[in-house]
C-alpha cells in the first residue's frame, strides 16, 4: 500500500494556515445531542471559571429558557446589549455584532451556533458571525446540537422525522479549537423534561410525543459521540503528525462523488461526507457538464450550485467537468487524482432508457478499474424536491407553435397537389421535409407536435381508406411507424445541434467579453481609466449599474473622491462595501451576508491584498444573480484587480528607480563634496603642522609660502561651503530669487575686486555696450556664478593666458560670455560639465559643484547656461538672462531739488 | 587716530574665535575686553567703557539686534558686527539698527583692523567733520564750500543728486553704508525702497570719478547690503 509522507509543500501550507489562526480568536463548541443536555449551562459555568481567572468576558446572546440554574450563572458577567429586529409586530432579540467587534473582548459568549438571523441582519447564520468575530481575533464560547450539523442533517430526520432546518456545515465544527461533548443519559433528559427543566411543562408534553422518545434520545446520543470521537481522532492524528510521527500515515484514499441537479444528490453528498470521514480520506464533488444535453434550466442551475456548496460546506473540493460522455470524464479525471472509490446515485429513469442509450453508471462500473464504485439509493421518503425543475420554463410561444402548425399544413398541401403523380413514400419525404424545418425553428414539444401531426395528416389523407385514421393495409402501420421514428430522431438531433451552437455562442460571448476588457485594461496606465473601463464593460455585460470604490491613501474605502461609477451609494450601502473589503468577501444581494443591500458587492482581491470594491447593481433588481452569473463577475472582477495592481506595481517600481537614482545623485554629491572640502583642508592641514613643528628651521620665504597657501585654501574651503549651502538651499527652495532691476556692470565690478589678486595673472578684455539698460537679477547669486564661471577659468587656465568678458545685450535679454585661452574643454562634456559633481576626469577636479550651482542658479532666473569650446583654442562659458517686465522709472533729476 | 590705546570689547561666544581676534588685536596694541554672552557683553560696556564694539550676531543668549538696540539706548560707542555668510538679512537690519559696520565669517586680519581703524576716527569728536572744508583721497578732491569736485586738476561736473550722494559716504568714508541709509540721507524719507535710483546714479557717478568705471577704486559695492567709500587710507 502506498503510504502518504508529509511533502514540503503540504507543511508550508498548514504552517500558513496556523499562522492564520494564531492571530485569530479560539473557537470553543459545546456540543450536545439534544436539547436540554446543559450545554449552555456548563458553558456558563466554564465562563465563570474563566472570569474568575480575569478574562475580559462578555456574553453575546445567551438563551436560558427560562431556566433558573442557569440564569443564575449568568450573574456577574457582563452581558452586551441585544439587537432588537421588529418582525411581523414582534420584537427579536439578535446577536449584535457589531457591539461586540467594538466592545473587543478576548472572550465572547455566544449560545446556539447554529442560529439564523432575523432578515436584515449582516450574515444569514449565527456561525458566520461568529467566524467574523473569531477572525477579529476574539475567542468564542458556543454551543450546538448534533442534529443541527449538516452532514447528519438526513440521518436526524430518519431517526426522528424531524426535518431540521437551522444546519452548520461540519467544516466550521472541525475548525474549533476545542470540543466538549456534555453528554446526558437518555433516561436523565427525560426526567429533566418532565420535571420541566427543559420546556415549560405543555411544550415538553408536545416534544416528548415528537423528538424526545427515548429511541430517538438514544439515537442522537450516539451520533453525537461519534462525531466527537472523529475529532478526538482527528486531534489525535494532527498531534502524531506534528510531533512527526510518520507510520501512522493512512492509505492515500480519496473518494468522488458524482452529483447533478438531481435532489437525490444531497444524500449522495452527506454519505461521501461520512465515508470521507470515516476513512480520513478527502473527497470531491464532481458534476459533468454534458455540452450536448438539453440546455439546464435556471432552477436546475441553482439547485446544483446549492448542491456543490453544501459539498463545499461538509469539506469537498468541487469540480466540474466538461464532456460529452458523463462516464468517461469521471473517470478520465478519477484516474488523474489517484480516486480510490468512486459513489455514484442508483439509476431512477426507466430501464429501456438504459438500453436505449446506454447506462453511465454501467459504462462507470466496467470502466472503474480497480476503483472502487459506490452505488447508493436515494431517499424514498424524500419527495423529489420539485420536479418542475426538470419542466420547461416557457411553455408557450406562439411563434413556435404557428412554425409547427404551418409547416404541417403547408406539406399537407403539398402533399395533395402533388399526390397525383408521386407514390405515397415520396409524401412521406415531403412531411420529414417539414418536421426537420420545425425542428431548425421550434423548441421540443412543437417540433414533436409536428411530427405527430404529420403522421396523423398522412394517414388522413394519404393512406387508404382517404379522410379516414383508418389504416387498411396492415403494411401502412410499418411506414406510420418508421416515419414517426426517423421524424424523432431528426428531430432530437436538429434541437441537440441548435442548443449545442447556442451554448458554444453564449459562452463564447462571455469568453469575448472577458478578453474585449482585459485587452482594454492592458493597455490603460492609469488607475483612474481602469476603474472607468471597468465600469463600462461589466454594467454592459450584467446589464447593471456599477460603482467601483478603491482605498485611498489612509486606506480607507470612501464615496467623495475614490467612487467611481453608474449609480450613487449611501452611508448603508458604503457600510456593507467596507464590510467586503475588510472581510475579502462577497456581500450584498443574493449572498449570505447583508444581503439586505440593494446591490452586490464583490471584493477585487488582488496578490497583494484587496484593490478595491465592485458594487453591482442590477437593473431588474428583483431578480437578482445567478449563480453562474457571480462566477462569470467575479471573473470581470479579477481582472479589473490585476489591472489595478499592475498598475500599483508599476508606481512602487517607479517610485523606487526614482528614489535609487535620488540616492545615487546623494552619493555622487557626498563623495564630491568631502572630496572637494577634504583637499583644501588637507593642504591646511600640512601647511599648519609644518610651520609649527619646523618653526625654527623654516627660513622666511618658505614660511610666508606656507602661510599663502593656507590663506588661499581657507578661501576656498570658504567658496565650496558657500556654492554646497546655495545649492541645498536652492534644490529645497529656500532660497527666494530675489530679483531687482541694478546695472549688471556693477556686479561685474564687484567680481573683479573680489578676484583681483588672482587675476593679475591673467590680460582682461572687458567689452561692455555703453548704453547698458537695468537688468532684473538677484545680486548675490549673480555674484556667485560670475565668481564660480571666472574662478573654473582661473583653475584651468595656465598663467598669461587672456580672459575675455563681453555683454551682449538681445531683444529681451543680455548674454554675458567669459571666453578662455587655456585647453578647452574635452569633447562631448560641454552639456555634463554643468551636471550634478561632475569632476571632468583628472582635468578639471575642483570644477565639483560650481558649474552645478550656476546652472541652477541661471535656471532660476529662467536663463539658459552652456559652454562650448572657442575657434582657435579655449573654452567659453556663456549665459544668458531674459529681461522680462517693465523696468521701473526714474524721476528725472531735475525735478528734485 | 588716537595715541593712547584703544579698547576694543568682544562679545563673541566662540572661544577659538575670541583667540584669533584677542592675539590679533593685542598685535596692535589694542587693549581687548572679552565678554561671552550678550549679557556679559553690555554690562562690560557699560562699565568699562570700551572705544568700538565687535559684536557677534550669532549669540546664544541674546538676539544680536536686540544688543544693538540696548546699547544704543545710552551709548554712542561704535559697533561693528561679526556676521555669518547666511545672514544677510540680519547684517543690514544691524546697520539700519545703528551698527557701525560689519564683517562676514571668515574674514581676514586686515580687514578687522581696517574697520576698526575707520570706526574709531569716526567716533573721534565731530568737530573736525565741520571743520574740513576740503576732502582729498588720493587724486580726488572735493571742495565742500564751493561744492565742487576735482579729479587731479580737472573740475568734475555733477548734478546736485550726484553730489549729495558723492558727500554723504565720503563723510563716511571706509564706513559700509546700507542702500536705505544711503536714500534717505540723499533723497529722502519717502524714497528708502527705490533701491534702483541709488544703483543708476551710482553708477553714473561711477562714470564720472572713477579711473575704470567697471573696475571701481573709490565707489565700492557690497552686494546686497550697499556701498561704501574706499578712502584708501591703508
Amino acid at each position: 500500500m502506498e503510504t502518504k509522507r508529509p511533502d514540503p509543500d503540504e507543511l508550508l501550507d498548514r504552517a500558513v494556515t496556523e499562522e492564520e489562526r494564531r492571530h485569530q480568536g479560539k473557537l470553543k463548541i459545546f456540543f450536545g445531542a439534544a436539547p436540554g443536555v446543559g450545554k449552555t449551562y456548563a458553558m456558563l459555568e466554564a465562563a465563570q471559571k474563566r472570569r474568575l481567572e480575569g478574562v475580559d468576558i462578555v456574553v453575546g446572546i445567551v438563551e436560558t429558557h427560562g431556566r433558573k440554574e442557569t440564569d443564575a450563572l449568568l450573574k456577574g458577567l457582563d452581558i452586551l446589549p441585544h439587537r432588537i429586529h421588529s418582525h411581523r409586530g414582534r420584537g427579536i432579540h439578535e446577536f449584535d455584532i457589531d457591539a461586540a467587534l467594538r466592545r473587543a473582548p478576548s472572550l465572547i459568549i455566544i449560545d446556539e451556533l447554529a442560529h439564523t438571523n432575523a432578515p436584515e441582519s449582516r450574515h444569514k447564520k449565527r456561525w458566520q458571525d461568529v467566524r467574523e468575530l473569531l477572525c477579529a481575533g476574539i475567542s468564542v464560547y458556543t454551543t450546538v446540537n448534533v442534529q443541527h450539523l449538516e452532514s447528519l442533517n438526513d440521518i436526524v430526520r430518519q431517526i426522528t422525522g424531524v426535518i431540521v432546518r437551522e444546519t452548520l456545515p461540519d467544516s466550521f465544527l472541525n475548525r474549533a479549537d476545542e470540543i466538549e461533548l456534555i453528554d446526558l443519559p437518555p433516561d436523565d433528559l427525560l426526567q429533566r423534561l418532565k420535571e420541566g427543566k427543559v420546556y415549560i411543562p405543555e411544550q415538553a408534553e408536545k416534544a416528548m410525543e415528537h423528538f424526545f422518545r427515548k429511541g430517538n434520545l438514544i439515537a442522537l446520543r450516539e451520533l453525537a459521540l461519534r462525531r466527537t470521537a472523529e475529532q478526538v481522532d482527528e486531534q489525535m492524528i494532527n498531534y502524531r503528525r506534528d510531533a512527526g510521527v510518520r507510520d501512522i500515515w493512512p492509505a492515500a484514499e480519496r473518494i468522488l462523488v458524482c452529483i447533478g441537479p438531481n435532489p437525490r444528490s444531497i444524500r449522495l453528498i452527506r454519505a461521501a461526507r461520512r465515508m470521507a470521514a470515516g476513512l480520513r480520506a478527502e473527497w470531491i464533488a464532481v458534476h459533468v457538464e454534458a455540452p450536448s444535453h438539453i440546455k439546464p434550466s435556471a432552477e436546475d442551475l441553482q439547485t446544483l450550485a446549492e448542491h456543490m456548496r453544501l459539498a463545499e460546506s461538509l469539506g469537498a473540493q468541487t469540480v466540474t467537468l466538461t464532456g460529452p460522455k458523463a462516464s468517461d470524464e469521471i473517470l478520465t479525471y478519477a484516474r488523474q487524482r489517484n480516486v480510490s472509490k468512486i459513489i455514484v446515485g442508483k439509476p431512477t429513469h426507466p430501464r429501456w432508457k438504459d438500453k436505449l442509450l446506454g447506462s453511465p453508471l454501467d459504462e462507470i462500473v466496467r470502466g472503474s478499474g480497480d476503483i472502487e464504485i459506490y452505488v447508493i439509493t436515494g431517499d424514498s421518503s424524500e419527495p423529489p424536491v420539485k420536479s418542475s425543475a426538470r419542466s420547461h420554463p416557457q411553455l408557450i410561444k406562439p411563434r413556435e407553435w404557428i412554425w409547427s402548425l404551418g409547416t404541417v399544413a403547408i406539406s399537407t398541401a403539398l402533399a395533395v397537389l402533388t399526390f397525383p403523380y408521386f407514390e405515397q413514400t415520396d409524401i412521406v419525404m415531403i412531411y420529414l421535409l417539414g418536421i426537420v424545418i420545425t425542428s431548425t425553428q421550434t423548441g421540443r414539444l412543437p417540433a414533436l407536435a409536428a411530427t405527430v401531426l404529420s403522421v396523423a395528416a398522412f394517414d388522413f389523407f394519404f393512406v387508404p381508406p382517404h379522410f379516414t385514421f383508418a389504416v387498411s393495409d396492415i403494411r401502412f402501420l410499418v411506414t406510420f411507424g418508421v416515419m414517426f421514428i426517423v421524424a424523432y430522431i431528426i428531430t432530437r438531433l436538429t434541437l441537440k445541434i441548435r442548443e449545442q451552437a447556442e451554448t458554444s455562442r453564449k459562452r463564447e460571448r462571455g469568453t469575448a467579453a472577458l478578453y474585449a476588457l482585459s485587452r482594454e485594461l492592458v493597455r490603460e496606465r492609469k488607475k483612474a481609466r481602469i476603474i472607468e473601463i471597468a465600469v463600462q464593460h461589466i454594467g454592459e455585460v450584467f446589464r447593471s449599474q456599477i460603482v467601483i470604490l478603491v482605498p485611498d491613501e489612509q486606506g480607507e474605502l470612501g464615496v467623495s473622491e475614490t467612487g467611481v461609477g453608474t449609480f450613487a451609494i449611501d452611508q448603508k450601502e458604503l457600510g456593507v462595501a467596507r464590510w467586503v473589503f475588510d472581510n475579502r468577501q462577497c456581500a450584498g444581494l443574493g449572498t449570505d451576508t447583508l444581503p439586505g443591500a440593494k446591490a452586490l458587492y464583490l471584493p477585487m482581491i488582488a496578490s497583494s491584498g484587496v484593490a478595491g470594491v465592485v458594487g453591482v447593481l442590477p437593473v431588474d433588481a428583483e431578480k437578482g444573480f445567478a449563480p453562474e452569473d457571480i462566477h462569470f463577475l467575479e471573473s470581470f472582477v479579477n481582472q479589473t484587480a490585476m489591472a489595478i495592481e499592475r498598475i500599483i506595481l508599476a508606481k512602487e517600481a517607479h517610485d523606487e528607480r526614482l528614489k535609487a537614482e535620488a540616492q545615487k545623485v546623494r552619493n555622487t554629491f557626498l563623495s564630491s563634496v568631502s572630496h572637494d572640502l577634504r583637499s583644501p583642508l588637507a593642504v591646511v592641514e600640512g601647511a599648519a603642522s609644518t610651520l609649527l613643528e619646523k618653526e625654527t628651521s623654516l627660513n622666511r620665504p618658505d614660511r610666508l609660502e606656507l602661510l599663502r597657501t593656507i590663506r588661499e585654501e581657507t578661501d576656498r574651503l570658504e567658496r565650496i561651503i558657500h556654492n554646497v549651502l546655495n545649492l541645498t538651499r536652492l534644490e529645497s527652495g529656500a532660497i527666494n530669487i530675489h530679483k531687482e532691476w541694478q546695472p549688471l556692470e556693477e556686479i561685474i565690478g564687484v567680481v573683479l575686486n573680489r578676484l583681483s589678486e588672482r587675476l593679475k595673472e591673467h590680460p582682461l578684455e572687458l567689452h561692455i555696450p555703453p548704453d547698458l539698460p537695468l537688468i532684473p537679477f538677484d545680486t548675490l547669486l549673480l555674484e556667485q556664478v560670475l565668481v564660480n564661471l571666472l574662478e573654473n577659468v582661473l583653475r584651468h587656465t595656465p598663467t598669461g593666458t587672456p580672459i575675455e568678458i563681453t555683454i551682449t545685450l538681445k531683444k529681451s535679454a543680455v548674454m554675458i560670455d567669459i571666453a578662455d585661452r587655456g585647453p578647452g574643454i574635452p569633447a562631448l562634456e560641454e552639456e555634463t560639465i554643468f551636471s550634478k559633481f561632475n569632476r571632468s576626469n583628472q582635468t578639471r577636479i575642483g570644477a565639483g559643484i560650481g558649474l552645478t550651482i550656476c546652472r541652477a542658479i541661471i535656471e532660476a532666473h529662467g536663463g539658459r547656461i552652456w559652454a562650448e569650446n572657442r575657434p582657435g583654442g579655449g573654452a567659453a562659458f556663456k549665459f544668458v538672462i531674459p529681461i522680462e517686465g517693465t523696468p521701473p522709472a526714474l524721476i528725472p533729476e531735475k525735478e528734485l531739488t | 587716530m588716537k595715541e593712547s590705546p584703544s579698547t576694543v570689547l568682544l562679545i563673541e561666544d566662540e572661544r577659538q574665535m575670541r583667540r584669533f581676534l584677542r592675539v590679533t588685536l593685542q598685535s596692535e596694541k589694542y587693549s581687548v575686553l572679552e565678554a561671552e554672552t550678550a549679557a556679559d557683553g553690555l554690562s562690560q560696556a557699560a562699565t568699562r567703557s570700551p572705544d568700538v564694539v565687535l559684536l557677534d550676531l550669532g549669540l546664544p543668549d541674546m538676539d544680536g539686534l536686540e544688543v544693538i538696540e540696548k546699547l544704543r539706548e545710552w551709548s554712542a560707542v561704535p559697533i561693528i558686527v561679526i556676521s555669518a555668510r547666511e545672514q544677510e538679512g540680519d547684517k543690514i537690519k544691524a546697520l539700519d539698527g545703528g551698527a557701525d559696520d560689519y564683517l562676514t565669517k571668515p574674514f581676514a586680519a586686515g580687514e578687522l583692523l581696517a574697520r576698526i581703524r575707520v570706526a574709531l576716527r569716526h567716533a573721534a569728536p565731530k568737530l573736525q567733520d565741520h571743520g574740513e572744508a576740503v576732502f582729498i583721497a588720493e587724486n580726488l578732491r572735493i571742495d565742500f564750500l564751493k561744492r565742487q569736485v576735482y579729479c587731479g586738476t580737472r573740475e568734475i561736473h555733477l548734478t546736485s543728486i550726484e553730489y549729495r550722494l558723492l558727500t554723504v559716504l565720503v563723510k563716511n568714508a571706509g564706513r559700509v553704508m546700507t542702500h536705505r541709509q544711503i536714500l534717505k540721507e540723499v533723497w529722502g524719507p519717502p524714497y528708502v525702497e527705490q533701491t534702483h535710483y541709488l544703483r543708476v546714479f551710482m553708477n553714473q557717478l561711477r562714470k564720472k570719478i572713477e579711473t575704470d568705471s567697471t573696475r571701481p577704486h573709490f565707489l565700492l559695492n557690497e552686494p546686497g547690503v550697499g556701498y561704501r567709500f574706499n578712502p584708501n587710507l591703508d
